[in-house]
């Protein structure tokens, strides 16, 4: 079914009584809001997210993801109408409102914070992912964003289901979890990224997915950085 | 193969079609190409062979990545014209952004890098996702030339990426011609029974 990037407007009509915060309670598929401003990108993300059995809404501005999550610039009240939530995934580098100040936004709401948003990006500043770390978001993406990106997100939402509803416990939890499951882990980043500026059509997802077992709290960003030396 | 399901076969006066559904009729003739309807869809194979051969040219050349591969990965049966959707919403966006940025450099008196380097960036960003290599390589090299204020170089850069675009659309709508031919080959071969 086709979709253009307009977001749905049906959240406004029903109005769920006693909803529950947990991840996969009445939806056995996974809601993604993705915000970017291109509508290439949106038509990727879009299809990315629906191969990889996600239901998505893709809006063209950090102010229409606030609207559809129910705040407002205006309005401080906040109603989930219906359509939850699961993870947001928003471009860096939008007119208007950033990313970044969406990724604020969000966590600086009561009702929303829970709600884990990943970051999109066609730079690989290091500043910058760190910022977005330290503001609270999930994972930093590198574009071009590939299938194993999104593979990788869908972990996230899983385990996230599992820790119930005490989400901001269960990121630190996942976050240790990977840490002591690698105790080689250091700061720089793994020397096999850099396979993924290779000119060859035969080396798609190789590198990011190989390493993805082994991750830990400062690989999963990092790793996805195409660095052309690796300096280790 | 005789296709006795879906081939008409046309009289001799170029009239009427007739469908014989049950019975062998003597090989049909594709009206367009003169050749036998069986042949033609032998050419699926063909034309499979020359998608590839043109891809693997735009590979070694630099001029598309995996990622155009992460596109194919993504039209199935559900979604069967993915790929030349997001490449015809790429053509589009990219020729109002060089519209745009041959615009600001046509003016002399043109000062606003600030504002190219947001069309630079639109376009690296659409280019990269749909793995337009040699595009994206240009357009940072162009945004680098406006980062210094560097007029002349820009236009250089602009030329250059007129040009890199220009053999990208024409390859990639050799490209799609080529599939739509495959496709109707392969509807040819493999009729759907209704």
């Amino acid at each position: 079914m086709a979709r253009n990037g307009v977001i749905s407007r049906r959240m406004r009509s029903d109005k769920v009584e006693g909803f529950e915060i947990s991840a996969m309670d009445s939806h056995k598929e996974v809601h993604v809001l993705a915000v970017d401003d291109s509508l290439v990108d949106r038509k990727v993300i879009e299809r990315l997210l629906k191969i990889s059995s996600c239901k998505v809404t893709a809006v063209d501005s950090g102010r229409r993801a606030l609207q559809f999550l129910g705040i407002d610039e205006e309005k401080k009240s906040v109603g989930f109408d219906g359509l939850k939530v699961d993870l947001i995934i928003t471009d860096y580098c939008m007119p208007g409102m950033t990313g970044y100040e969406l990724l604020k936004k969000i966590k600086e709401s009561s009702a929303l914070r829970e709600i884990p948003v990943v970051i999109m990006s066609s730079e690989n500043i290091l500043t910058r992912i760190d910022r977005c770390l330290e503001e609270g978001a999930e994972d930093f993406i590198v574009k071009p964003v590939k299938l194993s990106d999104v593979k990788r997100l869908r972990d996230y939402m899983r385990r996230e289901d599992k820790n119930g509803s005490e989400n901001r416990g269960g990121i630190v939890n996942k976050r240790k979890l990977r840490e002591t499951s690698d105790p080689s882990l250091s700061s720089s980043p793994p020397s096999n990224s850099s396979s993924s500026t290779s000119t060859s059509p035969s080396s798609s997802s190789s590198s990011s997915s190989s390493s993805s077992s082994s991750s830990g709290e400062l690989d999963s960003p990092t790793r996805r950085l195409k660095m052309t030396n690796g300096d280790l | 193969m005789r296709d006795i399901r879906r081939s008409g076969r046309r009289d001799s006066t170029r009239g009427e079609r007739k469908y014989g559904l049950f019975q062998v009729i003597s090989p049909s003739r594709s009206a367009k190409t003169g050749l036998p309807l069986w042949l033609l869809g032998l050419g699926v194979d063909r034309l499979r062979t020359d998608m590839s051969r043109l891809l693997a040219l735009l590979f070694h050349q630099g001029v598309l990545d995996e990622q155009f591969l992460q596109l194919q990965q993504l039209q199935d049966e559900s979604c069967p014209n993915f790929v030349s959707e997001v490449i015809n919403i790429y053509f589009h966006e990219s020729e109002k952004l060089l519209r745009n940025l041959r615009g600001l450099l046509s003016d002399r008196e043109f000062s606003d890098y600030k504002k190219m380097g947001i069309h630079l960036n639109q376009f690296m960003g659409s280019s990269s996702s749909i793995g337009a290599k040699r595009v994206r390589n240009v357009c940072v090299a162009f945004r680098a030339a406006s980062e210094q204020n560097n007029r002349a170089g820009c236009l250089r850069a602009l030329e250059l990426l007129e040009h890199e675009y220009c053999y990208l659309k024409n390859k990639l709508h050799e490209f799609f011609q080529i599939e739509q031919q495959r496709v109707l080959a392969a509807g040819v071969r493999y009729p759907i029974q209704n």
